[in-house]
Order: C-alpha cells, then sequence, then structure tokens
C-alpha cells in the first residue's frame, strides 16, 4: 500500500485504528502493559488515515509542537525509524508520550478528522515508532552542536527536567541532571505504573539521554545535600533549572488519616513502582495486599493507584466527591479501571475513618449534589445534609492531588514563590533569580507529563538564549 | 566511592557500627540529622540517625541493632564494598541553644545517636549529662566518646548489673532527688524509652526533644509514610523532624505505625534467611505426611 496515493475520501474510509490490549480478567491480575501496540501493518494503515490537511492543527494541540504530519508520512511509507527520528527533533520522550499523553485532549482532539471519523491515532504511531526504533536497536544519536563550555545543572530527572537535559545537550551544552532518589524518571519511575509505563522504556529513555552525553548524579537533595548557591559558585555551573515536581501529598485532614493501611497515592505508588513492592518479599519494600481498598479522588493517579491495588488482589472502590462527568483522569483510564472491575461511589466524600488496633477497617462518607460552577469550572460538590453511609476496607489511599514540597525552595531566600509555595516564572519559565530557571509541577501545580515537558521547552530555549548572549525567544504567555 | 565501607563491626553483642565513605554528606551533616540507605539492589530505603562524620576524611558514622532483613544484609557487607544507596544529610538539625543544663538519654542504636548531641551541647556551653540505657551492662558501648564530652555520664541497665537498676526515666528521677536542676532534655532511642522518658521529664517540667524513628520511604517529604501527631497536628518526621517536643507526640500513634509491617517484616526474614540456609527447597512436611512437590 506503501507508494499508493489515496484520496481524501478513501483515507477516511479506513476505520480507526484501536491497539489490540490484554483482557481484562487477564490483566487485572498482572502488571504487564495493557495495550500491546499495533502491528507494522495497523500502523502503515493507521498512517493513511492523515489527509495531510494544510493548516496541521494537531501541531497546535501539542505543548511540545512534534512535526505530527511529517511523522505519519513516513510510518505510511514503512520508514518507522525514520518518523522516530523526526519525532525527536522536537520530542526527547517519544515512548513514554505515546503512551502516557492525553491525546484525546491535545492533537488528536486537534486531528481535522476528530468530530466525524475519529482523529488519526497519533498516540498510538508515536509510541509503535518509538518501540519500533529502540526494539530493533534503530536509535541512532544525533549530531550534537559544538560545545560552548556552559555547563548547565537540572534539579529533577522527571519529564520537564528531561527535556531540558535533551534540548541543551543537542545545543553543546554541559547538562548534569541531579536526582533525589536512587534512580531517574521522576513520576515516570515512582508514579506511574509499569503496566501503564513499563520502566525498561524508561531506562532506555534515560539511557539515550546518558548516550547523549547527559550526566546523572542519584542520590543528590538539592537543598539538603548540597544548594543552588553551591551549584552556582563551588561547581561552577552557568544556569540551573529547578524540575522538582509538586511532591508533597495532600490528606483530607479527617479523623482517622494517621490509621495504619491509609496510604497517600506517592506512598503507595512509590512502594509499588519505584521500590517494586508488588514483587515483595523478592524485593524488602512491603506493600501488603488490600482485601477491600478504597481509593479518594478521581484523577489518574486514583486511577493507577485503585489498578494497582486490583492487581494486588483487592476488591477497589473509587470514591469521588463530584459526578462522572466531572472525573478529572483520562477517559482510557476510567474505562479500563471499570473494565478490570472497579467499584465507582460517586457524588460521595469521606468524613472519617474508622480503625481497630491501630488499623482502618472502615470509612464514614457523605453523598453530595452539584451545585453551580466553581472557579475550575465544574460543577460544585455539596454534602447533603445527613446522608451519612459506611464503607467496610481495609486499606484506604487518598489520591486527591499534592502541594509544593518546599525542600528546596525554603534554601532559596531570593526565589519568588506564590501563595502556595509554587515557584513564580515569567512566560519564559525564568524565576526571580537570575540564570535560574523553573518549570513543571513545581511552577504549576500538578500537571500532565507532556505540560511538564512543553515547560521544559520553554525553558531550554529560553536558557539557551541567555547562555549565548543572545535575545530571549518571543513566547506566548499561555 | 559514595557508599563505601570503611568499617562495619560489632560492638556490642548484635549492634553494629558502619562507617561509611560520604564527603558530601559529612561536609553538611549537622547533630540529629539522618540519612536514608539501601543495602542492595532489592532493598528498601531505611532512615540511620548520623552518630558522627568527618568532613575531612569524608566519612559518616552510623550504628545500627541487627533486627531484620536490610539490617542483616547490611551486616553480611565488608569493607571496600558499598551499600546501593546512600543519601542525606535528612531531615532538620537539632537546635542547639545555651540552656544550662542539658540531658541526654540514649538507648540502643541512640547510644551512637546523642553523641554528637553531646558535643554540641557542650560546645554552645551547657552543662551535659548523659544518660546511657541498656537491658545489661555488656551491651554499654560509644561510653568513652560520650564522656569525652559529657560533663557527667549515668549508666542505667535493666538488670541492675550496672550503675542505676532500672532506665532512663528512673536515672532521672534520681537526677531530681538529688537536686539538679535540668533545663532541656534530648531523647534518642527506642519509642519506648523516648515515650517513658518523655513522660517523667513531663511530670518535672522539663522542655523535651525527642528523635523520632518512624518508618520513611523517600524522607524528603514526598510520601508521608513518617507521619507522626505532634500536639494534635499531622506532621513528618523526615522534613518536619525527625526532632519534635516530647511531650506534644501521640505516643499510640508511634506505636502503632511502628507496627505497621511486623508480619511482614517477619515474612521477609524467614524468606531471606530459608533461601540463604538452602532451605526453602520443598522436603515435604514431617508432621503433617504432605509429600515434596
Amino acid at each position: 500500500m506503501g507508494g499508493k496515493t489515496l484520496t481524501a475520501k478513501e483515507r477516511m474510509a479506513i476505520p480507526r485504528a484501536k491497539m489490540p490490549e490484554q483482557n481484562p480478567a487477564a490483566r487485572a491480575a498482572n502488571f504487564e502493559e495493557v495495550p500491546f501496540g499495533l502491528t507494522p501493518e495497523q500502523a502503515m494503515l493507521e498512517a493513511q488515515r492523515c489527509i495531510k490537511c494544510r493548516n496541521k492543527p494537531c501541531i497546535d494541540g501539542c505543548p511540545v509542537g512534534v512535526h505530527i504530519p511529517e511523522f505519519i508520512a513516513l510510518v505510511a511509507e514503512g520508514k518507522f525509524a525514520e518518523a522516530a527520528r523526526e519525532i525527536k527533533e522536537t520530542n526527547v520522550l517519544p515512548a513514554v508520550c505515546g503512551r502516557v499523553c492525553p491525546q484525546e485532549i491535545q492533537c488528536e482532539e486537534a486531528c481535522t478528522l476528530w468530530k466525524r471519523f475519529g482523529g488519526v491515532s497519533i498516540g498510538a504511531l508515536e509510541r509503535f515508532v518509538a518501540d519500533y526504533e529502540r526494539n530493533n536497536n534503530l536509535v541512532k544519536i544525533p549530531k550534537k552542536a559544538s560545545s560552548t563550555g556552559k555547563k548547565v545543572a537540572v534539579i529533577g530527572s522527571g519529564p520537564s527536567g528531561l527535556t531540558v537535559a535533551g534540548d541543551l545537550i543537542l545545543k553543546g551544552h554541559e547538562v548534569t541532571v541531579y536526582e533525589a532518589l536512587h534512580e531517574p524518571g521522576g513520576v515516570l519511575t515512582y508514579g506511574i505504573p509499569e503496566f501503564r509505563l513499563p520502566k525498561k522504556i524508561v531506562k532506555a529513555e534515560i539511557s539515550y539521554m546518558e548516550r547523549l552525553g547527559v550526566k546523572f548524579v542519584m542520590n543528590v537533595v538539592v537543598g539538603l545535600t548540597t544548594t543552588v548557591d553551591e551549584l552556582f559558585d563551588e561547581l561552577g555551573y552557568n544556569a540551573v533549572y529547578i524540575g522538582v515536581g509538586a511532591g508533597l501529598p495532600r490528606f483530607m485532614r479527617i479523623e482517622g488519616e494517621d490509621l495504619n493501611g491509609v496510604f497517600s497515592a506517592n506512598e503507595y505508588l512509590t512502594r509499588s513502582n519505584l521500590m517494586k513492592g508488588y514483587l515483595f518479599p523478592e524485593y524488602d519494600s512491603p506493600l501488603p495486599p488490600g482485601r477491600r481498598v478504597c481509593v479518594v479522588g478521581g484523577g489518574n493517579v486514583a486511577m493507577d493507584s485503585a489498578r494497582t491495588a486490583k492487581r494486588l488482589g483487592a476488591d477497589v472502590t473509587i470514591v469521588y466527591r463530584r459526578a462522572r462527568e466531572q472525573l478529572p483522569a483520562r477517559g482510557e483510564e476510567v474505562h479500563h479501571a471499570e473494565e478490570e472491575g472497579i467499584e465507582f461511589k460517586l457524588l460521595s466524600n469521606p468524613v472519617k475513618l474508622f480503625g481497630k488496633n491501630g488499623r482502618v477497617v472502615g470509612m464514614e462518607c457523605i453523598r453530595m449534589k452539584l451545585g453551580e460552577p466553581d472557579d475550575s469550572g465544574r460543577r460544585r460538590p455539596i454534602p447533603i445534609e445527613g446522608a451519612l453511609f459506611k464503607i467496610e476496607c481495609d486499606q484506604v489511599i487518598m489520591a486527591i492531588g499534592s502541594g509544593a514540597n518546599p525542600v528546596l525552595t525554603k534554601t532559596m531566600k531570593d526565589l519568588e514563590l506564590n501563595r502556595w509555595g509554587y515557584i513564580e516564572v515569567d512566560e519564559n519559565n525564568r524565576t526571580s533569580m537570575p540564570m535560574v530557571w523553573a518549570g513543571g509541577d513545581i511552577v504549576t501545580g500538578a500537571a500532565t507529563v507532556i505540560l511538564a515537558m512543553g515547560a521544559g521547552r520553554v525553558a531550554a530555549n529560553s536558557m539557551h538564549a541567555e547562555l549565548m548572549g543572545l535575545p530571549q525567544p518571543v513566547t506566548e504567555e499561555s | 566511592m559514595k557508599g563505601t565501607i570503611v568499617t562495619n563491626e560489632q560492638v556490642v553483642p548484635n549492634l553494629r557500627r558502619l562507617v561509611l565513605e560520604a564527603p558530601a554528606i559529612a561536609r553538611r551533616a549537622k547533630p540529629g540529622q539522618f540519612v536514608i540507605l539501601i543495602p542492595d539492589a532489592e532493598g528498601e530505603r531505611i532512615p540511620f540517625t548520623l552518630s558522627d562524620w568527618d568532613a575531612s576524611e569524608g566519612t559518616i558514622t552510623i550504628f545500627y541493632l541487627e533486627a531484620g532483613v536490610s539490617t542483616m544484609k547490611l551486616t553480611r557487607l565488608k569493607p571496600s564494598e558499598a551499600v546501593h544507596t546512600l543519601v542525606g544529610p535528612l531531615g532538620k538539625p537539632t537546635e542547639i541553644e545555651k540552656f544550662g543544663t542539658v540531658l541526654l538519654g540514649g538507648g540502643c542504636y541512640g547510644l551512637g545517636g546523642i553523641y554528637p548531641l553531646a558535643r554540641a551541647f557542650k560546645e554552645k556551653g551547657n552543662k551535659v549529662i548523659a544518660i546511657l540505657e541498656a537491658r545489661t551492662s555488656y551491651l554499654i558501648y560509644n561510653e568513652d566518646r560520650i564522656r569525652g564530652v559529657a560533663d557527667e555520664v549515668i549508666i542505667a541497665t535493666a538488670d541492675g548489673s550496672r550503675g542505676v537498676r532500672g532506665h532512663v526515666w528512673e536515672a532521672i528521677k534520681i537526677l531530681e532527688d538529688r537536686g539538679e536542676k535540668i533545663d532541656h532534655a534530648h531523647f534518642v532511642g527506642c519509642t519506648y524509652m523516648m515515650m517513658t522518658s518523655s513522660r517523667a521529664t513531663q511530670l518535672a517540667g522539663i522542655p523535651t526533644i525527642v528523635s523520632l524513628n518512624a518508618l520513611m520511604v523517600d524522607g524528603t517529604g514526598m510520601c508521608g509514610c513518617c507521619r507522626v501527631i505532634v500536639g494534635g497536628e499531622t506532621k513528618f518526621s523526615c522534613v518536619d523532624g525527625p526532632d519534635f517536643d516530647g511531650h506534644l507526640v501521640d505516643w499510640e500513634n508511634v506505636f502503632a505505625r511502628a507496627g505497621a509491617y511486623v508480619g511482614e517484616e517477619n515474612l521477609a526474614y524467614q524468606f531471606h534467611q530459608s533461601r540463604d540456609d538452602g532451605a526453602i527447597k520443598d522436603d515435604g512436611c514431617k508432621n503433617c505426611g504432605k509429600e515434596a512437590v
């Protein structure tokens, strides 16, 4: 089919590709990845669906501006490795983004075909070409600009830090990434479960960055092991990027939250993903399987926690205070969770946890109704007086968001923060301190991998300009 | 290399002194801070109180009791081998001020942990009285070093084999009886010792700090595993502590949370020991007659 030119009508007649998946009953008992990925034939057929429209709205829909129609055209020709390289011009983590980006509200939603035919499966194609390139050992190291002699320190090895590192190393700067934990990747490593993002893929992306020349230093908590001042004054860095994530778990401040069996989603997911608690006792960090687990919250982190608990053998209920339409999680995640047998208790909010011998045994909730829209534009949940009910449970996972972790920022007296403790930046992600940039969740509060990468891209361009004495890029205030 | 073992020796039965190469930590360490280490690639992240450090040598010292899988793995590490991960210094440093007379109480790993406190309080111009607690006389260690910086050292043993018969709180009573005016107290050791000692100082009206030893995962405030209730408020030991007002700590909660994984800890210990002994092979069961599978 490669060389044949199809008419737009013929292209639109091709049914939208769907990745085959593990069946729900099987996957609810293992930690293997859920979708299998497209076959080369499926990918080439799906790529034919792109009608090559002139205005390329998909690119505008992508926070890092991946050259989407260009890479899809290469897929259609069967040039998969070339397609992967085309993506890598603007996105250092295609295998990750192909899996965890919410394409349905970004590139795919922007696709001209979206409304009538369903957008081109850009995410599945991105994942396919990145996997193809990696699995066939076709990963090439791009040519770097000649050395500028400038040194950049990146604090935090999550998606925004990796983007900054990847961009700046190609521009000829010397880049070192500092990570507080013992494995690089930030939320990609400790937060997102194996069944959604296999850790071998994160490792491969990191090793690609290492081959580009990025240095990774683990087990350094900037703020405690060293300080930003020392990075400049003693280690001779010319610029610093702060991408440390939000990293302060929120609790509800209700009675019983300090009982055993009550976890923040951060703790639960870190025990599972980073510490491999689901392989206990082969690995030493315990993550005891619950019998009945309640997960409080309705975002992607809540879905990840619920699906992890399910895989450990629990009956799982998601308790969310608004209605189904307001669930902040991706539709695909909610769908997967439902397929796996996770129960949703909507319009319900915990008010109290019960304990016995120091261990949680149940939760009291109040029913909610929806009122007028609040600041977020979503209808405000209002408790229905007296409408209390109990759920029996032996584990509770609080997945209600994160705040700004102050470990680093409190050691930087001249760094301007907003009233919630997040770092204030301008449209180029510059902070109030000279030669210090910041981006990702420590600026915006908890958001997505790709938005953090978008912020990293903006910062990297600005850092490069500043380091080279060029005018600052003109960036639209978002 | 960072995390390389310089010394790993038993100082008293089951309690070991570990000296590690860690120049970056040694350089910044302050009394009251801790490190997190992982013994090997499958290991867990465990916090240890810093008991000494030498910035010029680039080394740190911790003391540990072999009590589970992680510490069993630590025991087996030999000089020139390295732990998998070592990070720090973590936590808020202890506030070292001139209080007047400072009482330090240590037990178990705390006999190591109170040494840097004794040194710092002494340097600040305090009179330092240290109570060293153990079950029996031969379990007392680090005594010479503490004697080197403290004005007075009192030994308390549960069996009365040396010094005061009893625990730290009983030694505090003796100090009170002789009319010693104590302005500040700080306890490092097992939860029971810190709780009973805090009760004694509360009755005597002595402001008291305890260095809690909660379970942790990341140790940087990210997970909330180490939460404790202090004065009715939930705090994170790793970033808000580990030092807290001993009179405001909810001890019942500290005990409960410390025991959160006792079942798993025992299971893991047996799992590793049986695997190491080669006993994991199935010989069937002599009691019920089940045959090997």
